[in-house]
C-alpha cells in the first residue's frame, strides 16, 4: 500500500464525481458512495499504517555534516532488504546536495545548543518515494509523486479516520437537506484534498490540495448559500486564506528557484539544512510560507475567518477543524521543516516568528473563547488556540510534539464538534445561554462523550490531550524557549477554564430551551463513541510506558538530518501543568458550577469593561479587514480606478475623438467653406453647415479620427527619420 | 490530396472565406441552410485542424516551421505569401477554430437583434478566415493584412448586432486598433527599410535587425509595443475593451476575448521579441510593470463594476496582465506560461461571456443589483457558472492556474540582463493580484447565483440550459478541466518553439 498510496486520494477523488452525476438517482441520495469510499480509503489507510510499521528501520541517515545516506525504496516492506540509494533522480540529487556541501554546514551549532553530546545516529524507516512525470515547462521535468513516512502515514489514517466519522455522522445529522447530495460529494472532495496534500511529494502537488480544500471549504461552508451570512462567511474563508496564499506561490516560487529548479520537498529540505541555499532565499521562502499557514491555519491575525466557518453545517465544521482545512498549515510547516529549522534559525532558541505567531495566538483565541455563547464558536477559538499551540511547538523545535498534538487533537476536537452537533440535532440551535443547560439528563451518551473530549482537550492526566501538551511544553523549555513554556502554561490554564464553562452552559444546570431534547441516534452516537475511545488512548502512544513508540514511527529523514532532539517524559514538568489545570478546573468550577462569577464587573470596573469590550469585538480585527480594508479595496480604492479609466484615461480618448472633430469641424468651416467656397457659395452655408454636422455624427467621425490617427503615425515617422539616421 | 499538407493551412484560412461568400448566395428567407452552411464550414475547418494536430512534428526543433508554404506574392514590395507554423501557433490556431466552431453553434437559437443571420454568419467566418491568417502568417505584410481583416467584421458586428451604445463602441475599437495599426505598419517598414532585409518574411527580418542601431531599435520595438499593446489591451490602452465587449453581442465578445486580444500577445511573442530581442530585454521592466499594473488595476475596476458583462470584460485586463507579465519575463517558463494563459483564458473567459449571454437572454439585464439565486432559478447554470469563476481566479487543477502560477515563477528569474529584483517586486504585486481576483469573481457569484433571486423574477420562470448551449459549452468545459490536470498537453506543443523564441534572446 505505500507504494501505491496515491490510490487513497483517487478513490474519493473517483467518489466525488460518481456522487455529482449519480448520486441524485441512488436510494441514499449518494451518502452511500461516499461512506463506501471513505471505508475503503480507512481500510487501505490502516494497511498502510501497519505496512509503514512493519517495515524495518534500516536507514541510517546522518545529522548534517555526516557523510552516509541512502534512499531505501523497498518494494516489499516486510522483506527488509536495504538497496542502497535506489531512489529516485530527486532523491539522490537531494541527498548529494545534502552531503555535498557537508563541511560548510552548521550541524555543529545544533549540537551546541542541543544535545551537547552530539546525536545518537537511530536508523529510520527510509521514506516510500515514487513520482512519475507530470508535464515538461521549457526546459524543466516536473514530477509528481508520492512520499509517504511516518507522517504521511500518520495523516493517512487521521483524515480517513475522521472523515468516515464525519460521513456517518452527517448520513443522519444532513437528513432531508436541500442539498444532500451536493454535501456528500464536497466532503468527498474536500477528503481528496487533504489526502492529496498528505501524500504529496512535491510542492506543486500540495498547492493543489491546499487550494482544493480551499474550494471545498467555500462550497461547503456556504452551504446554505440562500442566506448572505452564509455566503459572507464562505467567502471570508475563501478570501483570507487565499491572502495567506500571496505568501504560499511566493514561498513557491522561492524555494523552488533556491533549491536548483526543484519542487520536491525532499530535495527542498535537504538543500535547505545542508547549506545548498542562499541565506536570504531560505529566510524569504521560510516567511512566505508563514504567511499561508498565517492564513490557512488561522494564526494570528487571520484567524478571524475560522469562527465565521461555523456557518457551514456542523459535520463540515467537524472536519475542517479536526483533520483538514486547517490543520494544512501545520502539515507544510511540518513536511517543510528544513526550510523553517535552518531559515527562521530555530535551533538558536530564544524567539522566532513561528513561536511567535503560535503563542500570540495561543493565548489570544482562548481569551476569545471566553465571551462566546455559542458553542461552537467556542470550540472555534479553541481550534485557533490549540493551532496555535503546534504552530508553537513546530517554532521551538518540537517537531514530534507538534505532529503528535496535531494527532491527538483530532479525535478530541471531532468528537467535540460532533458532539456540539448532537445537542444542537436535540435543541435546534447552538446558544448555550438560551436553549441548553441541564442536558446531562436527556443526552447521556452525548454528554459523556463530551466530557471526555473536554478533558482531553484541557489536557487533564491521562487523557489524550495531557500527552501532546506535556510534549510541547517540555520541549519549549528544553529546546531553549522558556517564554514560550509559560505561555503555553498560561493557554492549558485558559483551556480548561474556558471548557468548564462551556461545558457548565450545555450539559449543567437546568434545561433553558423549550423544546423536549433527546438523544440522538446511532449513527451520530457510535461515532462520538469511537472518537471518545481514541480520546482517551491516542496519547498513550507517544507515553513513555510505551517508548514514545508515536515519535519513533513518524521520525524522518528531515527532522534527523536538523537533529531534532527529544526529551523524555518528566514527571516534575507533567506534576506543574496538571497543577496548573486542576487550578483552571477548580476555578471554572468555583465560578461556574457555584456560580461564583462575580456579576457587574465590566459595570464597576473601567478597565474590565473596556477588556471586555474588545474581546466581544474580536479585538476589533473583523472591522478593520471587513470595514476598513475590503471596504475601501471594494468601495473607495475601486472607485477611484474605475473614475480614472473612465475620467482620465478614457476622457484622453475621448478628448482626441472630440478634438479631431472639432479640428475637422474648424478646417471645414473655415478654411474649405469660409476661405475657398465661402465667397462662391455665402448663401448655400447653412444648410450645409447642418448637413456637415449630422454627417459628422454618423459617419465623419471614423475618417478625422482615421486622419489624426495617422497624422500621428507621421509624426512617428518623423521622429524615427531623424533619431535613426 | 496527397499534397494536403502543402495547402492545409491556406484551406484553414481561406476555407470560412468561401463558406461566407456561399452563403451569400443562399436566399436571406432560407435560414436553416444558412446555419447549416456556417457550422459545416467551421467544422470542415476544424477538421483542418485536427489534421495539423495530427500531422504536428512535436518533436522537432522550435526553430523550423511546419506545413510551409513560401510563394511570390507582391514582388514590388518584396513581400511573399509566406505561411507556416510552430509550436506557439498551433494551439492558437486551433482554439480559434474550435471557439468558431461553438460560437456559431451558440448561435442556433441566439441571434441577437436586429437577426439577420446571414449577415452575422459570414462576419464570423469572414473574422475566422482573419484571424487564422494571423496565426500563420510569417511574413509581415500578410500578418498585417490579416491583422487588419479580423477588424472590419468586428466593427459591424458590435456597430449593427451590438447594444444600446454601440455606434460608440465599435468606432472606438476600430479606431483605437487602428492606431496601434498604423504605428505598427510604420515599425515594419522601419525594419524592412533600416535593416535593409530581403524581404517582409519574419525570418529575414530577425536577422538583419542587428543592422539597425539601438535606440532605433528601441523606437521600432515602441511602434510594435503600440500595436500589440493596445490588442492585448494593456493598461493604460485598455479602455476600448470594457465598451467594446459591453455593447458587443454574445458571440461577439465570445471571440473577442477568446481570439482577438490573443493576437496582440502572440505578435509580442511571434514578431516583437524575435526579431528584436534587444530592445525587448530594454522593453521588459516596462511591459513587465504595466502588465502587473494592469493586473491589480484590472481587479479594481472589476470591483467597480455593477454590471456582469462589463466586470468579466475588466477582469480580461487583469488576466492578460498575467500572460503579458510571463512575457516580460522573456524566459521559457514565462513564456509557456503566457501561451498557457491566452489558451485558458481563452476558454475560460469565452465561457464567461457566453454565460453572461445566456443570464442576459433569460433576465434581460445584468445588472448585478437585479440579479441574484441562479441557483435556484437555474441551477445548471448557476454551477456552470460556479465551475469558471473557479478556473478564472487560477484553481489549481483548472486551466486558469497554470497560466498564473508559472507566470508568476517565472517572475522571480527574468532573462539575463533584466532586473532581477524588480521582476521580484513584481511577483509578489501579481501574486496580491490572485487574491483580488477571487475577491471580485466570487463577489460576481455571489451576487448573481446565491441567495434568492430578486422580488421581479422571483415567480418568472426562467429556463435552465437548453441543447445549443450544451453543444457549445461542455467542450469548453472539459477543456477547461483537462487541461488543468493535464497541463503536458499544452506545454508539450509550445515547449520547443518557445525554447527558440527565448534562445534569439539569449536565455
Amino acid at each position: 500500500m505505500l507504494e501505491n498510496a496515491w490510490i487513497i486520494p483517487a478513490i474519493t477523488f473517483v467518489s466525488f464525481w460518481i456522487i455529482l452525476f449519480f448520486g441524485k438517482r441512488l436510494p441514499r441520495g449518494g451518502s452511500e458512495i461516499g461512506v463506501a469510499a471513505l471505508v475503503l480509503t480507512f481500510v487501505l489507510s490502516c494497511v498502510a499504517v501497519f505496512q509503514w510499521v512493519d517495515r524495518p528501520a534500516d536507514t541510517i541517515i546522518q545529522p548534517v555534516g555526516a557523510s552516509h545516506a541512502s534512499a531505501d525504496e523497498g518494494e516489499s516492506p516486510a522483506g527488509g532488504h536495504e538497496s542502497p540509494a535506489a531512489g529516485m533522480d530527486e532523491m539522490e540529487e537531494g541527498h548529494s546536495l545534502g552531503m555535498r556541501v557537508v563541511p560548510a554546514a552548521a550541524g555543529g551549532e545544533t549540537d551546541v545548543e542541543g544535545e551537547a553530546e552530539g546525536h545518537e545516529v537511530e536508523p529510520i524507516r527510509a521514506a516510500v518515494d515514487k513520482s512519475t512525470t507530470w508535464f515538461k515547462l521549457g526546459s524543466l521535468e516536473v514530477k509528481a509523486g508520492i512520499h509517504i513516512d511516518g507522517l504521511a502515514v500518520t495523516m493517512l489514517f487521521v483524515v480517513t479516520l475522521i472523515s468516515l466519522l464525519v460521513h456517518i455522522f452527517a448520513t443522519n445529522y444532513m437528513q432531508g437537506d436541500v442539498r444532500f447530495t451536493h454535501f456528500f460529494a464536497a466532503l468527498s472532495l474536500f477528503t481528496t484534498g487533504m489526502l492529496v496534500l498528505v501524500v504529496s511529494s512535491t510542492t506543486l502537488q500540495m498547492l493543489f490540495g491546499w487550494e482544493l480544500m480551499g474550494l471545498c471549504s467555500f462550497m461547503l461552508i456556504g452551504h446554505w448559500w440562500e442566506k448572505k451570512e452564509n455566503s459572507n462567511a464562505a467567502m471570508k474563508a475563501f478570501l483570507t486564506t487565499r491572502t495567506g496564499d500571496i505568501g504560499l506561490l511566493v514561498g513557491i516560487s522561492t524555494l523552488f528557484f533556491a533549491a536548483g529548479r526543484t519542487f520536491d520537498i525532499a530535495t527542498i529540505n535537504a538543500a535547505a539544512l545542508g547549506g545548498g541555499m542562499s541565506e536570504t532565499a531560505l529566510k524569504v521562502g521560510a516567511a512566505a510560507l508563514l504567511v499561508a499557514v498565517i492564513g490557512k491555519s488561522a494564526q494570528f491575525p487571520l484567524h478571524t475567518w475560522l469562527p465565521d466557518a461555523m456557518a457551514g453545517p456542523t459535520p463540515v465544521s467537524a472536519l475542517i477543524h479536526a483533520a483538514t482545512m486547517v490543520v494544512a498549515g501545520v502539515y507544510l510547516v511540518a513536511r517543510l521543516y528544513g526550510v523553517f529549522w535552518q531559515g527562521f534559525d530555530i535551533s538558536a532558541g530564544g524567539a522566532n516568528p513561528i513561536a511567535i505567531v503560535g503563542g500570540v495566538t495561543v493565548v489570544i483565541a482562548a481569551l476569545l473563547a471566553f465571551v462566546q455563547n455559542d458553542i461552537k464558536k467556542v470550540l472555534a477559538y479553541s481550534t485557533v488556540s490549540q493551532l496555535g499551540y503546534m504552530v508553537m511547538a513546530l517554532g521551538v523545535g518540537a517537531w514530534t510534539a507538534a505532529v503528535f498534538h496535531l494527532f491527538t487533537h483530532a479525535f478530541f476536537k471531532a468528537l467535540l464538534f460532533l458532539g456540539s452537533g448532537s445537542v444542537s440535532h436535540a435543541v435546534h440551535s447552538f446558544d448555550m445561554r438560551k436553549e441548553m443547560g441541564g442536558l446531562r439528563k436527556h443526552m447521556p451518551t452525548t454528554f459523556a462523550t463530551f466530557m471526555i473530549g473536554s478533558v482531553a482537550l484541557a489536557g487533564v492526566f491521562p487523557f489524550a490531550g495531557f500527552w501532546s501538551k506535556d510534549e510541547i511544553l517540555l520541549g519549549a523549555g528544553k529546546n531553549g524557549y522558556e517564554f514560550f513554556m509559560y505561555v503555553g502554561l498560561v493557554g492549558a490554564f485558559m483551556t480548561a477554564a474556558y471548557m468548564t464553562r462551556c461545558v457548565y452552559l450545555t450539559f449543567f444546570g437546568e434545561y433553558r430551551g423549550h423544546g423536549h431534547p433527546h438523544e440522538s441516534p446511532k449513527a451520530i452516537t457510535v461515532p462520538l463513541i469511537v472518537l471518545a475511545v481514541f480520546s482517551v488512548g491516542a496519547g498513550w502512544l507517544n507515553a513513555p510506558f510505551l517508548n514514545y513508540w508515536f515519535g519513533e514511527v513518524t521520525r524522518n529523514e528531515t527532522g534527523v538530518m536538523a537533529g531534532l532532539s527529544h526529551h523524555p517524559f518528566e514527571i516534575g514538568a507533567a506534576l506543574v501543568s496538571t497543577v496548573v489545570v486542576l487550578v483552571a478546573l477548580g476555578l471554572g468550577y468555583v465560578l461556574f458550577f457555584l456560580d461564583k462569577l462575580p456579576t457587574g464587573v465590566t459595570q464597576r470596573n473601567a478597565l474590565a469593561r473596556v477588556g471586555y469590550r474588545i474581546l466581544d469585538n474580536k479585538y476589533y480585527l473583523d472591522r478593520l479587514y471587513t470595514d476598513w480594508i475590503v471596504g475601501s479595496v471594494k468601495g473607495a480604492i475601486a472607485k477611484a480606478a474605475y473614475w480614472i479609466n473612465q475620467r482620465v484615461l478614457d476622457g484622453v480618448v475621448n478628448a482626441v475623438g472630440v478634438g479631431a472633430k472639432r479640428l475637422g469641424r474648424w478646417v471645414y468651416d473655415t478654411i474649405d467653406q469660409g476661405l475657398v467656397d465661402g465667397a462662391v457659395n455665402g448663401a448655400g452655408t447653412g444648410a450645409e453647415g447642418a448637413g456637415g454636422a449630422l454627417r459628422t455624427i454618423q459617419s465623419g467621425r471614423v475618417q478625422q479620427y482615421g486622419a489624426l490617427l495617422f497624422g500621428a503615425a507621421t509624426v512617428f515617422a518623423f521622429v524615427l527619420a531623424i533619431l535613426a539616421v | 490530396m496527397e499534397n494536403f499538407e502543402d495547402i492545409a493551412l491556406s484551406t484553414a484560412v481561406f476555407l470560412p472565406l468561401v463558406g461566407a461568400l456561399l452563403l451569400m448566395v443562399v436566399p436571406r428567407e432560407n435560414e436553416g441552410a444558412q446555419k447549416l452552411i456556417a457550422l459545416l464550414t467551421t467544422l470542415a475547418t476544424m477538421g483542418v485542424g485536427i489534421y495539423l494536430l495530427a500531422e504536428f512534428d512535436y518533436a522537432a526543433s522550435g526553430d523550423t516551421m511546419q506545413f510551409v508554404v513560401n510563394r511570390p506574392w507582391i514582388d514590388v514590395i518584396s513581400s511573399r505569401y509566406i505561411v507556416g507554423i510552430d509550436g506557439i501557433s498551433l494551439p492558437l490556431l486551433v482554439l480559434s477554430m474550435f471557439i468558431c466552431v461553438l460560437v456559431v453553434l451558440y448561435s442556433w437559437n441566439h441571434f441577437p437583434s436586429p437577426h439577420n443571420p446571414k449577415a452575422f454568419l459570414a462576419l464570423i467566418l469572414l473574422l475566422e478566415t482573419g484571424m487564422n491568417g494571423t496565426f500563420v502568417a510569417q511574413d509581415l505584410i500578410l500578418f498585417f493584412v490579416f491583422f487588419e481583416v479580423v477588424l472590419l467584421p468586428m466593427y459591424f458586428m458590435i456597430g449593427v448586432w451590438g447594444g444600446e451604445n454601440r455606434q460608440y463602441a465599435s468606432i472606438k475599437f476600430f479606431l483605437y486598433t487602428l492606431f496601434g495599426s498604423a504605428l505598427m505598419i510604420l515599425s515594419f517598414l522601419a525594419l524592412f527599410f533600416k535593416g535593409g532585409a530581403e524581404s517582409f518574411a519574419i525570418a529575414d527580418l530577425a536577422q538583419s535587425s542587428s543592422a539597425i542601431a539601438h535606440g532605433t531599435q528601441l523606437l521600432i520595438f515602441g511602434g510594435l509595443f503600440m500595436g500589440f499593446a493596445i490588442k492585448v489591451p494593456m493598461f493604460p490602452f485598455h479602455t476600448w475593451l470594457p465598451d467594446a465587449h459591453t455593447q458587443a453581442p454574445t458571440q461577439g465578445s465570445v471571440i473577442l476575448a477568446a481570439i482577438l486580444l490573443k493576437l496582440g500577445t502572440y505578435g509580442f511573442i511571434r514578431i516583437a521579441i524575435p526579431i528584436l530581442p534587444e530592445a525587448a530585454v530594454s522593453w521588459a521592466p516596462w511591459i513587465g510593470g504595466l502588465a502587473v499594473v494592469g493586473i491589480i488595476y484590472g481587479a479594481l475596476g472589476c470591483l467597480a463594476q455593477t454590471d456582469l458583462k462589463r466586470l468579466i470584460a475588466f477582469s480580461s485586463v487583469a488576466h492578460m496582465g498575467f500572460v503579458m507579465l510571463g512575457i516580460a519575463t522573456l524566459t521559457d517558463f514565462g513564456i509557456n506560461a503566457a501561451v498557457f494563459g491566452m489558451v485558458a483564458h481563452g476558454l475560460i473567459t469565452g465561457m464567461l461571456f457566453f454565460l453572461a449571454g445566456s443570464i442576459k437572454d433569460r433576465f434581460h439585464t445584468l445588472e448585478l443589483s437585479r440579479l441574484g439565486g441562479l441557483l435556484i432559478k437555474a441551477p445548471k447554470m448557476g454551477w456552470i457558472l460556479g465551475f469558471c469563476v473557479m478556473a478564472s481566479l487560477g484553481l489549481p487543477g483548472l486551466a486558469g492556474f497554470w497560466g498564473e502560477f508559472p507566470a508568476i515563477l517565472s517572475a522571480y528569474n527574468p532573462a539575463a540582463g533584466v532586473s532581477e529584483e524588480l521582476f521580484r517586486f513584481y511577483m509578489v504585486v501579481a501574486a496580491v493580484g490572485t487574491v483580488l481576483a477571487a475577491g471580485y469573481l466570487l463577489w460576481m457569484f455571489q451576487r448573481t447565483a446565491f441567495g434568492e433571486p430578486t422580488e421581479e423574477f422571483s415567480h418568472e420562470p426562467i429556463p435552465d440550459m437548453q441543447w445549443p448551449e450544451y453543444a457549445a459549452w461542455v467542450p469548453l468545459l472539459i477543456l477547461i478541466l483537462v487541461l488543468g490536470v493535464y497541463p503536458n498537453l499544452l506545454f508539450g506543443i509550445t515547449q520547443e518553439a518557445v525554447q527558440h523564441v527565448v534562445s534569439a534572446v539569449g536565455g
